[in-house]
């Protein structure tokens, strides 16, 4: 322990924060408060329906709206295909910046309207129609992976392929042996809902060219360099020619980790040597920009008399819509918490990513937990009422401490889901067990 | 119809930081020529008040108050690398790496201040409120301003720290899943009272009581403004939110918060909580992560409370009013509701 350690001086105390009353009586910058005179606005041409192939544009109409300034299509992105996880060694490559030959989901960006004011922005984009062979659609996971489904990946399936694997696995223990010997089984299938963020600022950034030569980028993305990197690599720019300020954004709950308005944004800007605004609406922020995936989970667990799960196996599915973004990451952090926070020695889980056409799913709080804690905590009410325990008691029973050994294999430190369970308990009044009473976090040998 | 009560409860873990690891951030401080300290970031503020919780980090290190630390954040230009704010892992990260540019600059001022007073570095402590003492000496002392201002014009020298905290990546067993993915753990256990008017279906919190366990907490209010709005998210996604009311249909995809409906101030329940603090091997003075987990363990006690006081167990959510009554009308007491 340092010095600084022993007692504490500022940490530990509610400091005001200093951000809040600009915050609360609207004086804080955002980013959408930020204009420049000759500053154009972009809008999308959206793809009007779930699955087709593109065979035409026509600018015509669009062109002859007072105050429009010039398009941009896929040809005119230096690497139009993507996918951001590429910093992290994920791949491969799979999502248009615009449309090319085909667009994978309703309201999919085919072409980018620059103009004068956003109004005109709104109805030139609105004068592009498409001229589009509509395709057979899928939106459930598991009718994705069937042998008959559309299939949207080069590569020739409907899901990430996690090192040659359909799948992202856990194996740990024997769960058919153990099944084998448990007292009761208990199945369930679980399904969660997309979910949009809403967050109060709707996702938005201005691009603006300096005399120097290089591009200010004011955003509201909860990644700076992230966005950065990743936008340079689509304009193939040198990573200094981009400078991006934000660091106050209003509110985000993981929406705003995606790389989709930057890019094209300092491409408009390059193209017409003005600043460029690209804001959503509201109705954008929902129906285009990602959701938290959708998840379905089948839970088959294994379970003893006394309440103890001797065995759990998972097959679960997210929806990462049309396209990877953040989802291949955040079924890898399921895999690894879809379990619970409880001991259990024989586990199996297979945790797919699949595909399907609907608007992108991506990060959000709680990043692939979420759906698993719901799902394990509606099955241990489940497994209770099934064995005829209290619900408390059988969490107790099962409760992780630390030592333990998790699914994934590393030894559990920092537990404690005990005392918290305890405190929670107290808080309401209800009487839990001698045993549930006297059990803590580091001391498997007590109780 | 009748209107019926019901209990849930969950209990969850949230693991602290970019899963895998492999996600560094930096942090870089000096101080100026009148002693205030300078910590420069490339990291996001999403409104939760991280900007305050790192001046109140690095403020604890240098041994010096709050108001001597301001955060200069968001610029690509002046701040070094920050992987992102999300995955709870902005406290615990750059937390970590201002810690330690903070220690490097700490021990330039503490020589600085042993030129000034004639004595060793070891004979000096800091008193928090901007003066470095002789240890059992209280009358011999320097100001931070004096300091600062004999650092730069008298010694020449810069008072400033490099920080940097990375856990290093791991990687995925593809056969068995073998991974260490995360830094620490946060739990968090809920208990929900709802009520249930059987023929509309609507369900209403009447309270959502939960203990929370995330290490030492930095900031106890910002703590609270994490669990007052995660609790009133995990109310809206149980019952309210969803972009595909007839998933997995397409259907009926609402536009606007007409349509898109998410409660109010008339719908939030009583909330109630109590925070533990076991501090974490890892964290910055034993901080973990919050932020997330504070949504997590609501969803489920709510959902619970549902089944508990309806007599039927739900598998999905959101629980819109009408689950609620396809639940109750399929449930094989459905006669004596």
């Amino acid at each position: 322990m340092t010095e600084s350690e022993k007692k504490l001086n500022v940490v530990g105390k509610s400091v005001p924060r200093r951000d809040g009353v600009g915050h609360v009586t609207g004086k804080t910058v955002y980013v959408d408060d930020i204009t420049f005179p000759d500053m154009l606005y972009l809008k999308m041409v959206r793809s009007p329906v779930h699955h087709a192939r593109i065979k035409g544009l026509d600018f015509s109409a669009a062109e002859e709206v007072p105050g429009f300034v010039r398009a941009l299509t896929h040809q005119d992105v230096p690497k139009n295909i993507y996918t951001i996880l590429c910093l992290i060694g994920v791949g491969p490559d799979e999502e248009p910046v615009l449309a090319e030959d085909k667009v994978l989901y309703k309201g999919e960006p085919i072409a980018a309207i620059l103009a004068e004011t956003e109004d005109a922005a709104v109805e030139a984009a609105s004068r592009v129609i498409p001229d589009l062979e509509e395709l057979p659609a899928v939106f459930d996971v598991e009718e994705a992976l069937k042998p008959d489904a559309p299939i949207l990946k080069e590569w020739g399936t409907n899901h990430f392929v996690y090192e040659g694997h359909h799948c992202r696995r856990v194996r740990l223990g024997d769960v058919e042996r153990a099944f084998g010997e448990a007292d009761y089984i208990v199945e369930e299938r679980y399904q969660t809902s997309p979910i949009e963020h809403a967050p109060t600022e709707t996702t938005a950034c201005v691009a603006k060219p300096e005399p120097n030569g290089r591009y200010t980028v004011y955003t509201n993305t909860q990644a700076l360099y992230f966005t950065l990197d990743n936008t340079a690599l689509i304009l193939q720019l040198p990573f200094n020619k981009l400078h991006f300020v934000g660091g106050t954004v209003g509110g985000a709950f993981g929406g705003k980790v995606d790389v989709i308005v930057e890019p094209i944004a300092i491409l408009g800007a390059m193209k017409t040597g003005r600043p460029v605004k690209f804001r959503y609406t509201r109705e954008e922020e929902m129906r285009v920009s990602s959701t938290r995936s959708a998840w379905r989970l089948y839970y088959k667990d294994g379970v003893m008399k006394n309440g103890q799960i001797i065995a759990r196996q998972i097959t679960s599915y997210a929806d990462s819509g049309a396209y990877n973004r953040h989802t291949p990451y955040a079924v890898t952090k399921h895999a690894a918490n879809v379990a619970g926070p409880y001991a259990i020695p024989n586990v199996w889980i297979d945790a797919y990513c699949v595909y399907t056409n609907r608007q992108p799913a991506s990060a959000m709080r709680g990043f692939g937990v979420t759906p698993a804690s719901f799902a394990i905590e509606v099955q241990m009410d489940k497994i209770a009422e099934t064995i005829g325990m209290d619900p408390w008691e059988i969490r107790f029973v099962n409760a992780y401490r630390n030592g333990d050994i998790k699914p994934h294999q590393k030894i559990v430190e920092d537990a404690t889901l005990i005392e918290t369970m305890q405190a929670a308990a107290e808080m309401v009044g209800h009487g839990l067990s001698d045993r549930s009473l006297a059990m803590n976090s580091w001391d498997r040998e007590k109780v | 119809m009748a209107k019926l009560r019901g209990t849930g409860i969950a209990a969850v873990n949230y693991p602290t930081g970019m899963n895998l690891g492999g996600d560094p951030s930096q942090a870089l401080i000096h101080a100026t020529t009148t002693g205030t300290f300078m910590i420069s970031l490339a990291s996001t503020d999403l409104g939760q008040g991280l900007k305050t919780v790192l001046a109140q980090i690095g403020a604890e290190t240098l041994g010096l108050p709050f108001e001597n630390v301001l955060i200069n954040t968001g610029d690509t230009d002046t701040g070094p690398h920050c992987m992102g704010t999300f995955a709870s892992r902005a406290t615990h990260r750059v937390g970590n790496a201002i810690i330690m540019a903070a220690e490097e600059a700490r021990k330039v001022m503490m020589e600085v201040a042993a030129d000034e007073l004639e004595v060793s570095p070891d004979d000096l402590e800091t008193d928090g409120q901007g003066n470095i003492l002789v240890k059992g000496s209280p009358d011999r002392s320097i100001n931070i301003v004096d300091l600062a201002l004999a650092a730069h014009f008298k010694y020449g020298k810069t008072i400033s720290g490099r920080g940097i905290y990375m856990k290093p990546k791991s990687d995925v067993d593809p056969e068995t899943g073998k991974m260490d993915p995360d830094s620490t753990e946060a739990h968090a256990c809920s208990v929900a009272d709802v009520e249930v008017d059987t023929e509309t279906g609507e369900v209403t919190v009447l309270s959502l009581k939960s203990a929370y366990e995330g290490g030492r907490q930095v900031n106890p209010a910002l703590v609270k403004g994490q669990i007052r709005g995660g609790s009133f998210m995990s109310v809206s996604h149980a019952l309210y939110e969803t972009t595909a009311p007839y998933y997995p249909a397409p259907d009926h995809s609402p536009g606007s918060f007409s349509e898109y409906v998410i409660p109010g101030p008339y719908e939030a329940p009583e909330i109630e909580s109590v925070v533990l603090e076991y501090p974490s091997v890892n964290g910055p003075y034993g901080a973990k992560g919050v932020g997330e987990m504070t949504a997590n363990s609501g969803i489920p006690a709510i959902i619970n409370a549902v089944s508990n006081a309806i007599g039927v167990r739900l598998t999905e959510y959101p629980v819109t009013p009408e689950k609620v009554l396809h639940a109750l009308e399929e449930s094989p007491n459905a006669t004596s509701h």
